[in-house]
């Protein structure tokens, strides 16, 4: 008899501070565990973002830095351009990529940087207590809208995907989502792509992670993984946006 | 025989597993609070458990080890 799961190695081993049943916990997983299987755990550096995952440098196990709220690109084109021989990734919110970094994410993807995006998108700001996000969905309660996002004055949530899928510097685009094993599954094969295409010098890579927030949405655990399945993959369709193998086929 | 375990001081009792688990045999420990307050999960017929990690895959804390 052999363990057949057990805690990876690219987590240390210490208790994560996110609320229970927050899929940050998975996603950190999934990235810990593609680094130990591509064996790159001991030269990727790892760049958090400013949001519930600030100090997730105290849970990977590789070499991570800390960008300023949004800056998790850049800080990675600097870290990537100064040592190529890395794996250089960065873990981003809603909150920080999709809000105050937009400028930063787009021109990271427009020049191609080898960088791999880890977008972790669950429709609102957590850390700062539960505010509209740009990714908050029409209609959707928050502690900003409280009768529900109307677009007529709070305009309407940004795909990022799709919207990064249109710059020709980023070669890999996908959209996964963590609410049950078999999307689990599909985002873990996601990530290791990511990792390989930034490993095989093709260029910018991103993958957006539907997660989920139940202290915010005032859901319980089950429940909010619910929602992502009915109402968020609505509003966020999953799938394959850029990938270097339908670029070749062209 | 699989066998599953769980840390239960890192345990958070989100219940996440309870209602990935096919054949539904985890429960919360209602009479019991870890370190960090809450109730965790076990195993209630372990002797049921078919080893298929679902639980683990879907645990956000990595509470849950699987031998098989």
């Amino acid at each position: 008899m052999k363990a057949v799961f057990k805690r990876t190695d690219g987590l240390l081993n210490v208790p994560m501070h996110y609320c229970p049943g927050c899929t940050h916990g998975i996603l950190h997983r999934l990235i810990a565990e593609a680094m130990c299987e591509l064996d790159i755990l001991h030269r990727t550096i790892g760049v958090s973002s400013v949001g519930c995952t600030y100090n997730n440098y105290e849970y990977f196990a590789c070499d991570m830095v800390q960008a300023a709220h949004g800056r998790a690109p850049a800080v990675a084109t600097g870290v990537k351009r100064v040592h190529p021989s890395k794996s250089v990734f960065t873990y981003q919110g809603d909150g920080d990529l999709a809000a105050i970094g937009t400028a930063e994410i787009i021109h990271a993807a427009a020049r191609g940087e080898k960088i791999s995006v880890f977008f972790a998108n669950n429709a609102i700001y957590g850390m700062t207590s539960g505010q509209m996000a740009p990714t908050t969905l029409i209609g959707q309660v928050t502690a900003t809208s409280p009768f529900g996002r109307d677009p007529d004055t709070q305009g309407h949530p940004i795909n990022v995907s799709e919207m990064i899928a249109t710059l020709p510097g980023a070669v890999y685009v996908e959209r996964v989502s963590l609410h049950d094993y078999r999307h689990i599954v599909q985002a873990q094969k996601a990530i290791r792509k990511a990792f390989q295409v930034q490993e095989a010098g093709l260029g910018f890579s991103l993958v957006e992670v539907l997660s989920t927030c139940p202290t915010n949405w005032g859901m319980d655990p089950k429940s909010s993984m619910d929602w992502v399945a009915e109402a968020m993959i609505r509003q966020y369709p999953l799938g394959l946006f850029r990938d270097p193998k339908l670029e070749e086929r062209k | 025989m699989p066998r599953i375990e769980f840390n239960q001081d890192l345990c958070k009792g989100c219940g996440l597993c309870l209602s990935a688990c096919p054949q539904r045999l985890i429960q919360l420990r209602k009479n019991r609070l870890n370190d960090k307050g809450f109730h965790p999960a076990y195993v209630e017929q372990a002797d049921r458990c078919a080893g298929c990690g679902v639980c683990a895959t879907i645990c956000p804390d990595l509470v849950i080890k699987v031998w098989r």
